[in-house]
């Protein structure tokens, strides 16, 4: 489980621009449960994201990420916890140019020293699990919006988080390739990951799959928690 | 294990990812390839020329005499040699007739000179391989010299010095006493200068001395003088080329400054990704440091390569003029190989440790912004 207590994020703290993104903001996260963060652009949903796994720290508040409490870590305790608990599905899917699925795959791997046959054996059964497997050896350009969307989020759980994190997953598919999202992630929630989703779609947040929907404007929490 | 596996992870990755800019990364290791040839063949040819240059004078004699003249070197009579011949520690003292000639038909300086043992033949000559080829000479040719009274004294060609030596023998031109006194105009009873051999080398400042003091006007050349003379007209040659590259390494500096801690919007963006989806810092900044590493690495190695066939295999094709000198006769020989370990050093300090270091600054800076930039790329 993941709690935020009374969280607030400021940007550019004391200068001209300063901006408050988050405030007092409060929230559990069970395990093994949907959660989707829903709200119009601006309401603070990805710095939430963002604070929740680990990649930004709140300016005041407590994060406790199962009975833990990480809001003061160093830097490369976080990364480490970012690395083994989280894995990230982004909206513009973020996967590196130039270089083939199956890189890009075990990208998040590369720096836990395992073994190379073993990290290439294993994103070989992630990407035939997402029925990718024909196109390991492809350049990420080459993909569909679908592809590149499996392809993330076959990186997303190359070290076997517990979270995933997708932020608006969503937001450049198709009615249809959003449903096959909705598809994976309730494959996912099967297995017992936690999912946590920011996103603006109603494909999302309306699916039945999702067990709460936590609604946030102008950097609060109005409904849902 | 796992340190050395994270190692190797993160260099695929570093070279899948250098693959991606096929184009820029070849035109940055040609230049980096081009400057490391280069200055290594500077170093290179320098170094093997000032090692073959003495090898050579290392048998030259240990005291040459010289006479002055208003400072200036100038023959030296026959009754010399009772003078130092006496001095104690003096083991023998040999005359020695050797001078200039410019041969004006293909615009070349040969070094006339006569030797004692054996001694050439009256009408005929010795010469070296760079005067044979310079005048298509072969052996029983007739080669006209101009005398110093005007007329010409042919003399033929009896035998061409060997290769072996050919840095200091290219020019020369070995011919009988009568001959030489001939064509140079040198009267009986002078001579160019005399050798001294001495019984102890240690004794060499203090028989100079006691020679300066018996002949005010001459003037005694150690053989380390003429050693210390070779290696500054070599450093100093190889210093004519280094200023020559100056311009070419300060491109360089400029465009690896530019390419090395100018990091791209897309580099940029690439960091982001790596962090946000659990690199540390330090991983980026090992990345970036293998990325620089095997840029600068390999066209070190592949520069010094080139320049050690350059020197070694090609005769130093592009800097022959230079740095054998400018006359027409330009020895033609394959030095023997050697690189100093500490020149070498030197290179790959100026060369390899700057290009890796302008790559690591930039992506640290960058990879310590924090990881939820990504989320709004």
């Amino acid at each position: 489980m993941i709690q935020v207590m009374d969280v607030r994020k400021v940007f550019n703290a004391g200068r001209p621009n300063e901006f408050v993104a988050m405030n007092k903001v409060s929230l559990s996260i069970p395990r093994h449960e949907v959660t989707v963060l829903k709200g119009p652009s601006g309401s603070g949903k990805t710095t939430l994201l963002g604070i929740l796994g680990c990649m930004a720290r709140p300016t005041s508040g407590r994060i406790m990420l199962a009975e833990r409490e990480i809001t003061s870590l160093p830097e490369r305790f976080l990364t480490e916890i970012r690395r083994t608990t989280f894995g990230f599905v982004f909206q513009q899917f973020n996967l590196i140019k130039g270089i083939t699925v199956i890189e890009n795959v075990i990208l998040p791997a590369y720096p836990t020293g395992e073994n190379p046959a073993i990290l290439k054996k294993r994103a070989m059964e992630l990407l035939s699990l997402f029925n990718l497997s024909g196109k390991a050896d492809s350049k990420i350009e080459w993909l569909s919006g679908g592809e590149a969307q499996r392809t993330s989020i076959a990186r997303a759980l190359m070290n076997d988080p517990e979270v995933i994190i997708a932020d608006e997953p969503t937001a450049n598919l198709d009615s249809r390739l959003s449903k096959e999202f909705m598809e994976i992630v309730s494959g996912l929630k099967e297995q017992e990951k936690t999912i946590i989703i920011a996103s603006h779609d109603p494909i999302v947040y309306d699916s039945p799959i999702v067990d709460r929907v936590v609604e946030m404007r102008d950097g609060k929490i109005i409904s849902g928690i | 294990m796992n340190r050395i596996n994270k190692h190797r992870n993160i260099l695929d990755f570093t070279l899948s990812s250098l693959l991606r800019r096929k184009r820029k990364n070849t035109a940055l290791v040609l230049v980096y390839i081009l400057v490391v040839f280069g200055l290594a063949s500077v170093l290179f040819s320098t170094q093997a020329l000032k090692r073959e240059a003495c090898s050579i004078l290392q048998r030259s004699p240990e005291v040459v005499i010289q006479r002055l003249v208003a400072g200036r070197h100038e023959l030296i009579p026959t009754s010399y040699i009772d003078k130092i011949k006496d001095v104690r520690g003096v083991q023998t003292v040999k005359r020695r007739l050797w001078g200039y000639y410019y041969d004006p038909t293909v615009g070349a300086n040969y070094t006339l000179m006569v030797p004692d043992d054996p001694a050439v033949a009256e009408g005929t000559i010795v010469i070296g391989k760079g005067v044979a080829r310079t005048l298509r000479a072969e052996k029983g040719d007739l080669l006209p010299f101009k005398a110093n009274d005007g007329f010409f004294v042919s003399l033929e060609v009896g035998d061409i010095i060997s290769s072996d030596s050919e840095l200091v023998s290219s020019d020369l031109v070995l011919m009988n006493e009568g001959d030489f006194r001939q064509i140079t105009g040198v009267p009986a009873g002078y001579f160019t200068d005399m050798v001294l051999s001495v019984r102890n080398v240690k004794e060499l400042p203090t028989i100079a001395e006691k020679i300066r003091r018996l002949a005010p006007d001459t003037r005694p050349i150690v053989k380390d003088d003429i050693l210390r003379t070779y290696e500054t007209i070599f450093d100093w040659r190889g210093g004519i080329l280094l200023v020559i590259l100056a311009g070419a390494i300060m491109a360089f500096i400029i465009f690896a400054w530019d390419k090395a801690s100018g990091l791209s919007s897309e580099e940029r963006k690439e960091i982001g990704i790596l962090k946000g989806i659990g690199w540390e810092t330090s991983d980026v900044i090992l990345m970036k440091f293998w990325e620089g590493t095997v840029i600068s690495l390999s066209s070190f190695l592949l520069g010094c390569v080139f320049a050690y066939i350059h020197i070694f295999y090609a005769s130093s094709a592009l800097f022959e003029p230079v740095l054998k000198g400018w006359a027409v006769l330009y020895p033609k020989f394959r030095l023997i190989p050697y690189i100093d370990p500490l020149q070498l050093a030197t290179l790959f300090f100026l060369t390899v440790i700057p290009y890796t270091v302008a790559t690591i600054i930039p992506s640290w800076r960058a990879a310590t912004v924090d990881p939820d930039s990504v989320m709004r790329l």
